[in-house]
């Protein structure tokens, strides 16, 4: 109903825009001055039959439900509401839905197949009242647009304020997502924190999220603290660091003083399908071809390390951010202007010194800009942290042994079994705006500093 | 250090050459260290590639096993063919390839064709039914063992309580392959096939579909809306601290990590506006949230290329400045704007966390067959299939992750051929 509903605002928009047409054209062969072309008086009819007809079906379509729900609950007879909580009304109502729709397991009560029978009508009618109410809309602003349309008419004008209205709001798409995460985020943070107040999980040093979604399910007690996640988290981003900048930055130091044109012109591309590489493939990647070889290789000097070692995650990750640090390094050493280096070469020192003392120096705030996005990215990334690191929370700082991080925690409390009102699954929306937060400032800051740093040489 | 040095005057010849000497050294050893680098980053791509390809390759072809089996009249009615005995049609098949077998070991030997070979038979016999009462002969799948067994993964010479297939079973399949009836042919499955729960028989058919469902949404949504953002703030918005506040916005929810896309997804689309899980819909509309930054900056720079001469020749011309956007800038813009567009949308198709938290890793067994349908995408069915157990799926992730790297280079490869084809440079 909702697609045919489409549909015939479509068609109508487009006679619209013909009926539109038409006049302008004969205003324009009747040789008197015209403000604006066909096509505009066209688009002019078109947006005001199109649009608004658009919007009353969009709003209906929302709206329709919750309104039907009420009026079936209120045809019941009192006995069945009087004193139902809402849990019990919405049981009620969906087995009325179900027996409307033909889903009947037990015979219901002649007041439920009332019901049932009633909100059939009512649908029905909703449907085709939509129907009703959407083309007599668009006939009326049919007419009304029709009888503005004059050969002085600014037709021109009233579509291009459209058109910015548009776009304005496309602008605001960007604003209103921000909006709706940090609104979803702290709407279910602040659920969770009703049930576990906020210094046990910020201070926390038990992470056992694993507790009881069903009454007759085994599990612990659960434990909110936030510490050893963090930690964990931590720990597989500076070694992800600890491999992605000193291979970063030496590719790019190599690529902007040292690489001939044919270097740059193998080396770049296969960088960038070193960045291009999804995710979930070096996840795969670690689990299937790093994790064995470094526990083959710890075993052989004697080293015992645990399967899912925080080692294997954080190298992986590194290798996917080297061509994110080599790329913005090599940004920030060839904005440095010429004049430097080439002063620096003139003076007699060799590429090395001018490098290290004079190009380094001036990049090293776009350089540390690009390391803090990096960071924010190494803290940020799930795939192959689900994949390649553990799933229990250690308080420890060694490389060897299983950890988890914040995104691990996320996706584990969240995939299957999601009950919205346990703790367990909140706690995956108060982790997640932690990570927002932390993620959020590390940009912020990384920004900053690379915008100030451009602005010092432009 | 050594320019340090060079301040006072060095008259010793051979002072002077040693500190000549370090100093190239040290211009070496950095230089060195360069390359080391670049050889550390390209060899690990090598070293990735390599082990997908290598462990892929064998994912790409597959066992089949050639029996002919008898269409009896007593299993299958031929008024009613679809309600046949099926499972006695393939017993009866195998029994004539090994006629003396005792009950026990026929119900064991059925075990070499795939679980659901009786299907396969169903469904050929339900094609063609005049073979009910004569015989039809099919390449029917082999079970996940024998084709491990077929391609080299399970040896003979592991101890046999360490092996899947026991030596009774590999002499079944042995015979087999003494009697000419097992083939390796391409394995179109792969790609044809929806996911099962049987390695041998798990393609992505499903994920291809649900990942072509899930961009198109994206496309739609973020192509208009990040056009028409890039247009107001390039070329119409004032500058103002409201501006400034969207332009801050859009870099950082650039760089927003992707599992808090999924969570605003879970909690908004589906929990809030009531959209059905695991569905492409859902999806897409998460992917396009985040690929919008994208298209919005490439859109900006591709409308900043547009040299001044064409605005003002529009003008000159007494366009209006929406004209002058519509006529003119924006269709020259198009070509970097496309560009941007297909290599957002090639790290979308990638993009896996947002996809977990709305569900699209669900074990789904047909493809999906609109935008409402739950689904699952490429990268998701990746992982699942990485998580599971079975030996054969292995080798199927491998090849189902050629199988993605294979799209993003056909979406990179046209984006490419769009900048050097239509690409005006001024």
């Amino acid at each position: 109903m909702f697609g045919y509903l489409i549909l015939t605002i479509l068609v109508f928009t487009l006679v619209a825009y013909f009926v539109g047409q038409t006049a302008g054209r004969s205003f324009a062969l009747a040789d008197r001055q015209t403000h604006s072309l066909p096509g505009y008086h066209g688009a002019f009819v078109a947006v005001w039959v199109g649009i608004p007809a658009l919007v009353l079906a969009l709003l209906w379509v929302a709206l329709q439900q919750p309104v039907i729900d009420r009026l079936v609950i209120g045809s019941l007879p009192g006995a069945l509401t009087s004193g139902a909580t809402p849990a019990q009304l919405s049981l009620i109502l969906s087995e009325i839905k179900n027996v409307a729709a033909g889903q009947i397991f037990a015979e219901p009560s002649p007041d439920v197949k009332a019901a049932a029978d009633l909100y059939v009508r009512w649908q029905d009618i909703a449907r085709w009242a939509m129907f009703a109410a959407a083309v007599a809309l668009m006939l009326l602003a049919l007419v009304i647009a029709r009888s503005k349309l004059a050969p002085r008419f600014r037709a021109r004008t009233g579509v291009e304020r459209f058109i910015t209205g548009m776009i304005i709001f496309c602008s605001v798409v960007a604003i209103l997502t921000t909006v709706g995460i940090i609104a979803s985020l702290v709407y279910e943070s602040l659920e969770f924190f009703r049930r576990v107040p906020l210094h046990e999980f910020v201070f926390g040093t038990r992470w056992e999220p694993q507790m009881a979604i069903r009454e007759d399910q085994v599990a612990g007690a659960g434990a909110f603290g936030v510490i050893p996640v963090f930690t964990g988290t931590l720990l597989i981003a500076s070694i992800a660091m600890l491999v992605a900048v000193p291979i970063g930055l030496f590719t790019a130091i190599y690529l902007v003083e040292y690489a001939n044109e044919n270097v740059r012109r193998v080396v770049k591309p296969v960088l960038e399908v070193l960045a291009g590489i999804p995710s979930v493939v070096y996840g795969f990647f670690a689990v299937l071809t790093v994790a064995p070889a470094v526990r083959a290789a710890g075993g052989a000097i004697g080293i015992v390390m645990s399967p899912n070692s925080a080692l294997v995650a954080g190298g992986v990750m590194g290798i996917m951010i080297i061509p994110f640090i080599s790329s913005l390094s090599d940004d920030a050493l060839k904005a440095v202007p010429r004049t430097m280096r080439d002063g620096s070469l003139a003076m007699g020192a060799t590429r090395a010194e001018t490098m290290i003392k004079v190009l380094l120096p001036a990049a090293i705030p776009g350089i540390m800009g690009g390391v803090l996005l990096g960071l924010s990215r190494a803290i940020g990334e799930t795939m192959i942290v689900v994949m390649a690191a553990g799933l229990i929370a250690t308080l420890t700082f060694n490389p060897l042994d299983s950890v988890t991080t914040v995104t691990v925690q996320i996706v584990t409390m969240l995939v299957g079994d999601t009950a919205f009102d346990s703790p367990k699954t909140l706690a995956a929306f108060a982790l997640g705006l932690m990570l927002f937060l932390v993620t959020l400032t590390l940009n912020v800051i990384a920004l900053r500093i690379v915008q100030k740093f451009r602005e010092q040489y432009d | 250090m050594a320019l340090a040095d060079t301040n006072s005057v060095i008259t010793d010849r051979a002072a002077s050459a040693g500190l000549r000497r370090r100093r190239y050294a040290a211009d070496l050893r950095l230089r060195i260290y360069g390359i080391a680098a670049i050889t550390v980053a390209i060899g690990m791509l090598a070293v990735l590639l390599g082990t997908l390809i290598v462990g892929g390759a064998q994912a790409f072809v597959q066992t089949h096993i050639r029996v002919t089996f008898p269409v009896s009249a007593e299993w299958v009615k031929a008024d009613d063919p679809a309600a046949g005995n099926w499972r006695n049609v393939v017993r009866d098949g195998l029994a004539q390839v090994f006629p003396d077998l005792s009950a026990a070991e026929q119900r064991e030997v059925v075990k070499v064709l795939t679980n659901n070979a009786q299907f396969f038979v169903r469904d050929a016999v339900l094609a063609n039914p005049s073979v009910i009462g004569s015989t039809i002969t099919l390449d029917i799948p082999a079970a996940d063992p024998y084709d491990q067994l077929n391609k080299g993964v399970i040896t003979r010479d592991t101890a046999e309580e360490n092996r899947r297939l026991n030596d009774q079973e590999i002499q079944w399949f042995d015979t087999l392959v003494e009697r000419g009836l097992v083939s390796k042919p391409f394995n179109w499955g792969l790609i044809f096939n929806s996911n099962s729960r049987f390695p041998e028989l798990a393609g992505l058919k499903g994920a291809i579909v649900g990942s072509f469902y899930a961009l198109l949404v994206c496309f739609l949504v973020s192509f208009p809306i990040g056009i028409g953002a890039a247009v107001y703030l390039e070329e119409f918005a004032p500058k103002n601290r409201w501006t400034a506040l969207i332009e801050v916005n859009i870099n950082n929810l650039a760089a927003v990590p992707s599992i808090i896309f999924g969570l605003l997804g879970l909690a908004l689309l589906i929990q809030t506006f009531g959209l059905p899980r695991s569905a492409p819909i859902v999806g897409g509309l998460v992917l396009a949230l985040m690929t919008l930054p994208t298209i919005i900056i490439v859109t900006r720079n591709a409308l900043k290329s547009v040299p001044p001469s064409i605005r003002e020749a529009a003008f000159g011309m007494g366009a209006s400045k929406h004209q002058m956007i519509m006529h003119h800038v924006l269709p020259l813009a198009l070509p970097g704007i496309l560009t941007g567009t297909i290599i957002g949308l090639a790290h979308a198709l990638g993009e896996t966390a947002p996809l977990l938290l709305i569900g699209m890793n669900a074990f789904i067994t047909s493809e999906p067959g609109g935008v409402m349908d739950a689904a699952t995408a490429l990268p998701t069915q990746i992982y699942i299939w990485a998580d599971s157990p079975e030996r054969g799926f292995v080798a199927r992730t491998s090849a189902g992750i050629l199988v993605l790297l294979a799209f993003l280079i056909i979406m990179n490869g046209v984006a490419i051929f769009l900048r050097q084809r239509l690409e005006r440079r001024w």
